[in-house]
């Protein structure tokens, strides 16, 4: 290993040493602050390695990595969404299990697991990094084992995602057996060679678009969602959410790409009937949930729906506009489900609507936030979220895709009718008395509120100025 | 400069109302008050300083003001004041300001946060009607809609939800709808030029297909007639205006419809010119059915504020016409219509809502023979009667007299029924009259005459409403130049229609070639 070769996956060491470390300090005691330092030490040392000192080259470690702009761009963002989700985690964990420092070593492993899915152009690291996301999640779904949905919603992920990577094992093995390669850059060079896609590919892709397919729970491969949603511990959600999806999307994106699928018709069309029929489900069945965190699931469904949209224009503008939009969502998501998290107590979820009532009045910056956090989802001015999707319909738009781009627009309309409920649920006249204040100590709360803040601060501040956040995704995106 | 500052002192004004109510109950009722004369003021002195004939020559501008927002998508902080801007912009400060006073005493729960909604929903506005950037133009129109919402969400009345979310869900639908049109408008000029950008006068000129003008017109007219209304998108209207407060009603009737119009006139014409001639008739001829179905259910309302409400489509009818019918006469008299109309219909809310507040209710069948408690009352509520009926010496006379005759050279047909419109004017306006003053007397208990405040919101409308109706050149004058270089443009932009072999979009044009 070159000296270069080391200094770029230094990034993926600084996680594994952490998740070492961690380990090695439970042995000797338990304490949740110290563990939670650690853990949020390693992702900000993390991400300003990789901002600060990573060679700022394409570099490519054969036949796994590939570190390019695209993968070091999307790095740091699953280091940064992980560690908003370290922050929210501390206040959520304290008042619950009382072994709670083994989550963050899964949460490091996680994390490890997506970053190294980012920068694959390889099927094994690929399938490494999927994996090593996987099993981590599985136990962080199921990590509040006295709760009783959280042990449904481990073992459906479970068997979901087994089957899944099964997809994925058997979709490689075919596009093996027909290219003869394993490598994203030879898969390509195969398919441009060849005159048109032989079947059994074809098969391959389908099987591993199945696999794909389910780890952004696009539809027809979304039933896991809203119960995983409901049952996973709220800062887990916030992981699936973004995290997980995320890193699947970037990877989507890459391979995509690099063997030009837009040639085919016949993926962009499964592409295209996966992305309507995500916006379409997503939102309409969350019309009728009662259950904020369902709601969430759903609305995560139509979102990745919408993200399709700018992934199937292609292109330079439709990847900076999945990379912003990406960004966006992933604040925005962090945030809801941050809120979510703050309001909920020690026996279950701030998850029904009945939680959220007159939240304005009983708290209203807490309330203030969400709203802002909904109205994002939303796509209403001011916020992230519209930039994003202003993005995401430019791209649609440039691309001449106007059946995607004017189903977007049908389904943002529809998706406001849940969000403006939730908000409208927190507006309520808000009768009967105070609740009793929190009885951990206040530090805890200033560590969420703290993250809260800047969270809102960065929705705003890339929704009205989205100039800066743009500069940097073309930086990154184009080198 | 000064443009910025409209929205600014709004915005701010909206904010410091927020936080002063938390430093003492009742003074964010004063911040706000402040925020809307200021305005006010500024914009009547810069009517007086800028007389609509004498203008620099080929520049109907009065004021601009341009800087960066977004430089790599195109979109700048781009706003021009403009006659027609200018008599909106006086209309906006002049209703807020009674929109501030009527809501006084009415609004007891959560002040602060109300003011910060109505003055933002103000800033909305006058965003909407300055801002000469289509970006821009779309932001503003989402920023009048939320505070909107929350208006009629948290201080409605018994059915404010179902009242909310309807109003919310057509107005961002036809919005997207819009959004969709402008990203279109957008990326053409964009691969004909070269020059991705979203600045209006930039967009005039795009040189568009036949096809393409078609679709992305249609897009536009969505979020307009939506906001309009025109039949049958209008059935948000009734429900929105009467579950508002007052001070709701006020603002969408006398504003919130008016930015459709101005839409009409200041983006559906100059943009597409050969497109909109070509829908005319057909949008006319929906103009006239919206007359008179709004008349007919006006008349057959109970409710007090639904009944306003409907005469609201019915007078926005004669806004359709009138645009459509494309010449200067028939535009003067759409503009005196947003004027006198918002005037007018919102004394009625305003009335409706005095009236709320004593009987707690709005239903017109348990009211009657108030003139002998409230002579005052009864004698404003007659005056605006009247003049939403089009009685000769009020503004909306003028209005609909303007519309009718220069919709006349467009369509006789047509003309010939918007007028019977005003014979359904004239029955719901009297029988506002009948069943609320006069006849039996209703129960009338805790029945008493206009306060000192209340006078001091009417006195001014009744005047203003007079003042349009005896001495319009003011008004007419001051939107002339804006309406007829629109209304020149459009005739030499039709006189070469757009060639039909151009292909929508060159090619695979993109931002990145």
């Amino acid at each position: 290993m070159s000296k270069t070769d080391f200094l770029n996956v230094i990034p993926l060491f600084m996680l594994t040493s952490s998740a070492i470390l961690i380990m090695f300090s439970i042995s000797v005691k338990r304490n949740h602050k110290l563990i939670y330092i650690i853990t949020a030490a390693s992702f900000v040392a993390d991400f300003f390695y990789l901002v600060m000192y990573h060679p700022k080259v394409k570099w490519v470690i054969e036949p796994l990595f590939i570190f390019d702009g695209f993968g070091v761009f999307n790095m740091g963002l699953i280091l940064l969404t992980a560690l908003a989700v370290t922050m929210i985690s501390y206040a959520y964990f304290e008042q619950r299990e009382e072994r709670k420092e083994e989550y963050y070593i899964l949460l490091i492993l996680a994390t490890l697991g997506a970053a190294v899915l980012v920068i694959s152009k390889h099927f094994v690291s690929l399938f490494l990094g999927l994996e090593i996301l996987s099993v981590s999640l599985y136990a962080m779904i199921a990590y509040l084992r006295r709760r009783e949905r959280s042990d449904e919603a481990g073992i459906k992920y479970l068997i979901m995602a087994a089957f899944s990577s099964a997809f994925i094992l058997f979709g490689m093995a075919l596009v093996y057996a027909v290219t003869g390669a394993m490598e994203f850059s030879g898969i390509a060079k195969f398919l441009s060679t060849a005159p048109q896609m032989p079947l059994l590919l074809l098969t391959g892709f389908g099987m591993m678009i199945v696999g794909v397919g389910f780890k952004l729970s696009l539809v027809p491969f979304h039933m896991w969602a809203a119960d995983v949603y409901e049952g996973a511990p709220a800062p887990v959600t916030a992981f699936i959410a973004t995290v997980s999806k995320g890193g699947m999307m970037a990877l989507l994106v890459r391979f995509f790409n690099l063997v030009d699928g837009y040639r085919y018709t016949s993926l962009v069309v499964i592409f295209t009937v996966i992305a309507i029929a995500s916006m379409l489900v997503g939102n309409l069945l969350a019309l009728r949930q009662r259950n904020v965190k369902r709601i969430l699931a759903y609305s995560s469904i139509a979102h990745i729906g919408y993200l399709l949209v700018a992934f199937l224009a292609g292109g330079a503008m439709g990847i900076e506009a999945v990379s912003f939009y990406l960004v966006a969502y992933f604040i925005t998501t962090v945030g809801a489900f941050g809120i979510l998290a703050t309001l909920s107590d020690r026996d279950r979820d701030a998850e029904q609507m009945e939680d959220y009532q007159g939240l304005l009045w009983r708290r209203p910056l807490t309330a203030a936030i969400l709203s802002a956090m909904l109205l994002s989802l939303a796509g209403i001015p001011l916020t992230a979220g519209f930039v994003g999707k202003f993005y995401l319909v430019a791209a649609g738009v440039n691309n001449h895709q106007w059946l995607l781009v004017s189903m977007l627009a049908l389904n943002s309309a529809i998706g406001l009718y849940y969000y403006i409920r939730i908000i409208a649920v927190m507006f309520e006249r808000h009768e009967g008395e105070e609740e009793p204040a929190d009885m951990l100590h206040p530090s805890v709360y200033i560590v969420s509120g703290v993250t809260m803040a800047v969270l809102v601060a960065l929705l705003l501040w890339v929704g009205v100025y989205p100039e800066w956040m743009m500069d940097v995704i073309k930086t990154y995106v184009n080198s | 400069m000064i443009l910025i500052w409209f929205i600014i002192i709004l915005m701010g004004g909206g904010i410091l109302a927020w936080i002063a109510e938390q430093w003492q109950a009742g003074l964010s009722r004063w911040v706000s008050l402040a925020a809307t004369l200021i305005n006010f003021v500024l914009a009547t002195v810069l009517w007086i300083q800028s007389p609509g004939q004498v203008t620099v020559a080929g520049s109907s501008w009065i004021s601009t003001f341009t800087a960066q927002w977004i430089p790599s998508f195109g979109v700048s902080f781009n706003l021009a004041l403009d006659g027609l801007s200018l008599l909106l912009l006086l209309l906006t400060f002049f209703l807020g300001l009674l929109a501030v006073l009527t809501s006084w005493n009415e609004i007891q729960y959560r002040c602060g946060f109300y003011y910060f909604n109505l003055l933002w929903v103000l800033a909305g506005i006058t965003g909407v009607f300055l801002t000469m950037d289509l970006f821009l133009f779309y932001f503003f129109w989402e920023v009048m809609l939320i505070p909107m919402y929350f208006l009629i969400g948290i201080w409605g009345h018994e059915n404010k939800t179902y009242a909310a979310y309807k109003f919310f869900i057509f107005t961002q639908a036809s919005g997207l709808l819009m959004l969709l049109a402008i990203l279109g408008l957008y990326f053409i000029h964009g691969s004909n030029t070269g020059n991705y950008t979203f600045s209006y006068f930039d967009l005039l000129g795009t040189a568009l297909t036949l096809e393409a003008s078609r679709l992305l017109m249609l897009g536009f007219l969505a979020a307009f007639i939506v906001k309009l209304p025109v039949v049958p998108f209008h059935t948000w209207l009734p429900d929105a205006h009467s579950q508002a407060p007052t001070a709701g009603s006020l603002i969408l009737a006398g504003l919130l419809l008016k930015t459709g119009a101005y839409g009409l006139i200041r983006f559906v014409v100059p943009l597409f010119p050969h497109s909109a001639a070509e829908i005319a008739p057909w949008a006319m001829l929906f103009g006239v059915i919206g007359i008179l179905y709004g008349a007919v259910l006006a008349f057959s309302q109970t409710d007090f504020k639904r009944l306003v409400a409907y005469t609201s489509v019915s007078h926005m009818g004669f806004v359709m016409l009138g645009v459509f019918a494309f010449n200067a006469l028939a535009w003067q008299g759409v503009v005196m219509q947003m004027i006198t109309h918002g005037v007018s219909t919102g004394a009625l809310f305003i009335l409706a809502g005095t009236l709320y507040e004593r009987i707690h209710t709005r239903d017109i069948l348990r009211m009657g023979g108030f003139w002998a408690k409230m002579p005052y009352m009864a004698v404003i509520a007659l005056i605006f009667a009247m003049a939403s009926l089009g009685l000769p010496g009020l503004g909306n006379f003028v209005a609909e007299f303007l519309t009718l005759i220069g919709s006349w050279h467009a369509s006789r047909v047509l003309t010939v029924l918007a007028a019977i419109g005003l014979v359904g004017a004239t029955a719901y306006s009297l029988r506002i009259m009948q069943k609320i003053f006069y006849g039996g007397i209703a129960e009338t208990h805790g029945l008493t005459d206009l306060s000192r405040r209340e006078k001091l919101i009417f006195l001014p409308m009744v005047i203003v409403i007079i003042w349009l109706g005896v001495f319009p050149q003011p008004v007419i004058d001051t939107a002339k130049q804006t309406l007829t270089g629109v209304l020149e443009q459009a005739h030499v932009r039709n006189a070469s229609p757009p060639a039909t072999e151009k292909p929508i979009l060159s090619a695979k044009g993109g931002i990145h070639e």
